[in-house]
Formats: C-alpha cells, sequence, structure tokens
C-alpha cells in the first residue's frame, strides 16, 4: 500500500476511501442517533410526537380556512405528509450544517473523509423518519383507510431520494461554510423557518394567486417531493415534468454542495 | 528496501490575520465603506520550511524542539489533518496518528459504546475491536463500568479507558504526539512498556515529546526542530544532547557578588557559575553529563582554617550532600582563589537543583553565605526512571548491589 500526501487541489472524489470508512459512518450516526434520545423519559417518541403534535395544531388553527381542494386529502393526512419531508430536510439541513463545527475536536485531531460527518448527520435523520413513517401510516389508516398503498410505496422512495438528494447538497454547502463563517450557526435555523413558509408544507400551492410566485416554489425540490407524495396518496401519478425537474435541481444542488464542501474540506482543520 | 515513509521538501504556510482595533476599524469602515471588502491585513508564516528526511520500516524516531519549533504541525500534515503547502510525502503503510487519546469520546456513551467508537475513529476495524476488546477492557481496568455512561467515569478511568484503546492500534506507521505525559505513574509505566513492545515488533514509530529521557529509552534517532526546520538529525543520545545545549546555554548561570556597605570584606565568594563539558555556561545537564561549578573567591587576609562550603539542594531546599574544600587547597594568585567542582555524571536524579554556599572557619564563623543560587535543571536522558519524570523518586540514582 503505498500512497502520497500531497498538496491540496482538485476536486477528485475518493469514493472508495469512502467505503473504506464505512463502519465509522456507522459509528458517528449510531452516536448521534443515541445521543439525541439519551436522558429523555419518551425517547425516540418525540419522533412520532412532534409531528404528530405540529398536524394536530395546524388542523386545529388552519384546516377551516385553507382550500385544500387540489389533493382531495383530510387536512390531517395532507399537513402530515408535508411535515415528514419537510423534517427529514430541516433537521438534516441543520444537523449536517452544524456537523462540522460540533465535531471540530475531532478533525483537529485525526484524518478520515470529512464528507462522512454531513453524511451521518443526515443519515441520523433518517432513523427519525422511519419512526415518523409509522405514525403516518396510522394516521393514513384513521383519515383515508382508502389510500393507494401501492403508489405510496413507488413514489414515497421516489420523493425521499429527491429530499435527501436537497438535504445532503445544501447540508453540506452549509456545512462547509459555517467552519469559515460562523455567522451560520445563526443563519441556518432562520432559514429553515423562513423555508417552511416558502414550501407549500401546511397551505396548497393553489391558495397562492401570484404566477410569478407559484414559478418560483415549483422550483423549490422539497416543495415538488412533497407534491409528488401527495398525489401518491391518492393513487395520482406525478407529471414526468415534475420529477425531472425536481430531480435536476436536486440534482445540481447537491452537486454544487459537494463540490464546494470537498473543495473548501482540506482546510477545515486550519480554521475549526 | 525502500523507506517506509518518505518526506520530501515538506513547508506549510498559515496566514496570520491580524485584527485591527474595533474602534479605528469601524470608524475608517464607515469612512470608506469599500473597505468592508477588502482583504484583511494578513502575515504569512512558514510553520514548516523544507523538511525532509525519511523513515525505515522498524525505525522509531523521536521529534524533539520547543514549543512552536513545527513539530505538531509535521504530525498534522503526516496525518493528512492538514494538507503541506510545498513538497510530498510517500507513505509505505498504513498510518494512524494519536494526537490525543480519546478522541471523539462521548460523555453520554457508555465505556463500551465509547470504545467502539473511538477506535473506528482510530482506524480499527469493527472485527479487530471486538477480538480485543476484552484486552482492552483489561488493560483499562474498568470491567465494572462498562456500561456505565461516561460521564460518570473520573477522569482517570476515563484516561486508562482512551489509553486502552491507543494501545491496541495496530498500524505500520505510528504517530504519537506528547500524549504519555499525562496518567498516574502505573499506568504510564504500562503504556511505555506496550509502547516499546510496538518498536520491538518492528513497526515504525514518530515520537513528539518534552521528555528526553522517554525520548531516548524509545527512540533510536531524532530530529531537533527548530522554527520549523529541522536543525539536527541524528542518533538519539547526539540529539538530546544538542537539545539540551542549544536551548540553554546562552541563558549565563552565575552568581557574581554585589558589594554592599555591610560585606565582610576579608572574604567573599566573588563569582560562581555552572557550565557544560564544553566549557559553557549552562543550567540545563544531562543526566549522563558532569556538572561543573567553577567558584572564584576573594581573599584578603591570611588563610588559616576557613573551607569552601559547598551544598546542593532539591527544590524544597532538602540538601542532597555538602562539600567542604579547605581554601588553602585551591588555587591562588593575589587574592583570588579559584577552584573548579566536578558533580559527577550519572548521579544526580532529573530536577530543579540550587545551590548553597559559605566561607566558614572551623570554630563556626561565617564569612560570606548565600543560599539557593545557580538553579540547574538535571534533564533524564534516559535513566531507568524516565518514565517517572516529574515524579519524586529520590534524589540520586544509584544502583544497587543484590544478593
Amino acid at each position: 500500500m503505498e500512497y502520497e500526501i500531497k498538496p491540496a487541489k482538485g476536486l477528485q472524489f475518493n469514493l472508495k476511501e469512502l467505503w473504506d470508512f464505512r463502519e465509522l459512518i456507522y459509528f458517528f450516526t449510531l452516536r448521534d442517533v443515541k445521543i439525541k434520545y439519551k436522558q429523555t423519559v419518551l425517547g425516540a417518541l418525540w419522533a412520532i410526537l412532534q409531528p404528530f403534535l405540529l398536524m394536530v395544531i395546524f388542523t386545529v388553527f388552519f384546516a377551516a380556512h385553507l382550500d385544500i381542494q387540489s389533493y382531495n386529502l383530510p387536512y390531517p393526512v395532507f399537513v402530515f405528509s408535508g411535515l415528514i419531508l419537510w423534517n427529514v430536510f430541516a433537521t438534516g439541513i441543520s444537523t449536517a450544517g452544524n456537523s462540522m463545527v460540533v465535531n471540530s475536536n475531532i478533525i483537529k485531531k485525526i484524518y478520515f473523509p470529512r464528507l462522512i460527518i454531513p453524511i451521518s448527520g443526515i443519515l441520523g435523520t433518517l432513523v427519525d423518519f422511519s419512526v415518523t413513517l409509522l405514525m403516518f401510516i396510522v394516521v393514513l389508516f384513521y383519515y383515508l383507510p382508502s389510500f393507494s398503498f401501492l403508489s405510496i410505496c413507488v413514489l414515497l422512495p421516489l420523493s425521499l431520494f429527491i429530499t435527501l438528494m436537497t438535504t445532503f447538497g445544501a447540508g453540506c454547502f452549509l456545512a462547509a461554510l459555517n467552519v469559515k463563517y460562523r455567522d451560520f450557526r445563526y443563519i441556518i435555523p432562520f432559514m429553515i423557518q423562513v423555508l417552511l413558509f416558502l414550501t407549500p408544507v401546511i397551505y396548497p400551492v393553489s391558495i397562492i394567486k401570484n404566477e410569478g410566485v407559484k414559478m418560483l416554489l415549483n422550483l423549490n425540490p422539497i416543495a415538488g417531493a412533497i407534491d409528488i407524495l401527495r398525489g401518491a396518496i391518492n393513487g395520482t401519478s406525478p407529471s414526468l415534468a415534475l420529477v425531472g425537474q425536481c430531480l435536476l435541481i436536486s440534482f445540481i444542488l447537491f452537486s454544487v454542495g459537494l463540490s464546494y464542501f470537498r473543495k473548501t474540506e482540506y482546510y477545515f482543520a486550519d480554521l475549526a | 528496501m525502500k523507506p517506509i515513509l518518505e518526506v520530501q521538501n515538506i513547508s506549510k504556510k498559515f496566514k496570520i490575520y491580524h485584527e485591527q482595533l474595533p474602534y479605528e476599524s469601524l470608524r475608517s469602515k464607515l469612512m470608506n465603506p469599500l473597505s468592508f471588502f477588502s482583504q484583511k491585513e494578513s502575515e504569512v508564516f512558514w510553520a514548516l520550511k523544507n523538511i525532509s528526511f525519511n523513515v525505515n520500516a522498524g525505525e522509531s524516531i523521536g521529534i524533539i524542539g520547543k514549543n512552536g519549533a513545527g513539530k505538531s504541525t509535521l504530525l498534522k500534515v503526516l496525518s493528512k489533518i492538514t494538507p503541506p503547502t510545498e513538497g510530498k510525502i510517500i507513505s509505505r503503510g498504513r498510518i494512524a496518528s494519536l494526537l490525543e487519546v480519546g478522541t471523539g469520546f462521548h460523555p453520554e456513551l457508555t465505556g463500551r459504546e465509547n470504545v467502539y467508537l473511538n477506535g473506528s475513529i482510530l482506524g480499527m476495524k469493527q472485527k479487530e475491536i471486538q477480538n480485543q476488546f476484552d484486552e482492552i477492557i483489561d488493560f483499562a481496568g474498568i470491567e465494572k463500568f462498562l456500561d456505565t455512561q461516561l460521564k460518570h467515569y473520573s477522569s482517570g478511568m476515563q484516561l486508562r479507558l482512551a489509553f486502552a484503546v491507543a494501545a491496541f492500534l495496530n498500524p505500520e506507521i505510528m504517530i504519537i504526539d506528547e500524549v504519555l505525559a499525562v496518567g498516574d505513574a502505573d499506568f504510564q509505566k504500562k503504556c511505555i512498556g506496550k509502547m516499546e513492545g510496538v518498536t520491538r515488533s518492528g513497526r515504525t514509530i514518530l515520537f513528539v515529546s518534552h521528555q528526553m529521557g522517554l525520548v531516548n529509552q524509545l527512540c533510536s534517532r531524532a530530529l531537533l526542530m527548530n522554527k520549523g526546520q529541522i536543525l539536527v538529525s541524528d542518533t538519539t543520545d547526539v540529539v538530546t544532547a544538542k537539545y539540551l545545549s542549544f536551548d540553554y546555554h546562552e541563558s549565563e548561570n552565575i552568581f557574581i557578588h554585589t558589594p554592599k556597605l555591610t560585606d565582610n570584606k576579608e572574604m567573599f565568594i566573588e563569582k560562581v557559575s555552572t557550565i557544560d563539558d564544553k566549557g559553557r555556561p549552562s543550567s540545563v545537564f544531562g543526566f549522563n553529563k558532569e556538572i561543573k561549578t567553577q567558584f572564584a573567591l576573594i581573599v584578603n587576609n591570611k588563610i588559616s582554617d576557613e573551607i569552601l562550603s559547598v551544598a546542593l539542594q532539591d527544590k524544597y531546599g532538602n540538601r542532597i550532600f555538602t562539600i567542604h574544600k579547605p581554601l588553602n587547597q585551591l588555587e591562588t594568585k593575589d587574592n583570588r582563589l579559584t577552584g573548579t567542582m566536578i558533580i559527577p555524571a550519572n548521579f544526580i536524579a532529573p530536577n530543579i537543583y540550587t545551590f548553597h554556599f559559605a566561607i566558614v572557619k572551623s570554630d563556626g564563623k561565617v564569612f560570606d553565605i548565600h543560599e539557593g543560587q545557580c538553579r540547574i535543571r538535571i534533564a533524564d536522558t534516559g535513566t531507568p526512571f524516565s518514565q517517572y519524570e516529574g515524579k519524586d523518586y529520590g534524589n540520586i540514582i544509584i544502583s544497587c548491589k543484590w544478593e
């Protein structure tokens, strides 16, 4: 085994190295998950309670005022289907975005592919996702026993994939920026709040009358992913244009985020 | 056979940003809004400059130097934590670096979970950890607390666990920063034993330490670094000796008589200084070096039975020994007497000592007396006690016969 250590340049992705370190990804993810609910009474139940309570609150306050004809979904199902993907995105970018700073003491003392840290941060949120998913299925059975199980089985992974690509791209980008400019520690939570309003999680796109704003919202891959999932509940197939557009934009975000992370990665130990 | 590690002209540059005084910058920035976008004033600093050396498989190399000499930066470049600015390193083996023990330990996780996490961070495979798990726990001596959260461990226990994991690392090249300098003496001994085992088993070690004794004990070759460059690269005893002299010989270690009205003018000690074997003033001596103490006395009376009394005291003021030298045995030139006392090598234990000296008459009359002068440090250059550096194991090292 011979290798060289040279001045940093270029943008190669060493997938083999990442694969060699797969166990570390596992242990970091395990750590994040374990720590998250340590010393809590309810433990992982929080992963269910948070979206569930939000669903209840939104239902009580908004259901009567919003026109959700476009999907033909009961409002609780409507809002839960939005929240389940939104939570992956929101928790994902906040965990990944802060991960490099949180783990700076490790970064400064030992080498491993830095990408492992945001990856395991995002994988950790998937554990929450699977727990929430169980709750979602219960909610579905309760409000809409006639939901289309088959199309959910096909389209949920697709919408989750789009969400993950987006989350990963944005998360890595923010993580790298956060190492250099600690302002992002404050920008990230604020950004998530703003994005919640810019993503049709609790309201349907149809309430927006302004065509320009609608166009802009359509560019949001998370909005697209939620759209695909909501359609799936009724057994509606999404238009290929929508799927293509979401995949494309999330892929662009993914590549830009990853490249920026890769480019700045070398100097994390000097800056952190 | 090719060397296992080839370091070729490695340099590392840092930019240091100078932050201006806040009021100054705010005012100037308000005056000139464009300056918000201008670069901060920066200065280039070369932490490493043209470092080249080779390491053969099975060698253990000590890296020594003062704080800020670039040792840690070199280790960071070697462990891929930070890239070099210029040059390259060719490595022909798996490198594991131990710049800290317990990297990634998390207080909320149990001892068991931390062993796996830390081992994995250090580059061990899950299988390896599993196979050696019992040994690791045994080495750390924490069986009972295996499933207790780390935050409930005493700091000593945490440290032992951290060491235990590191001790079972099994790479071809191991890079170790000053991490052995902690922990209680018994545990340190255990760790050093383990390290010696590692070197004996033919693996390569790069070891940074300030403890010359340890470097001497563990390493066959050493590099002395200064200001980002390699000053000397040679066998360990040569390099450590160089380090000790290079570091301290500029610092004079002299007692000089300062005239006062109340002084005894008949006889007094004019000057005392400690010098190394090359005759240079020095305050630091290797354990394996003689300590020469030069005395100059002024005697304006006729000498009868006066003596020069010299004692060495430890840092608590306890006497190690006393020497009485009759003045009439000293070299005399006009009214000045001179003499050099040689404290034998390999005798006084590494520590800090001061001199006590006086001119007294056999009837007890004191002419001149000084205490706590000419502070010297004896540095460990590989005594059997080097792992106990800083601990109290007495003031002399002797070897006894056993029957």
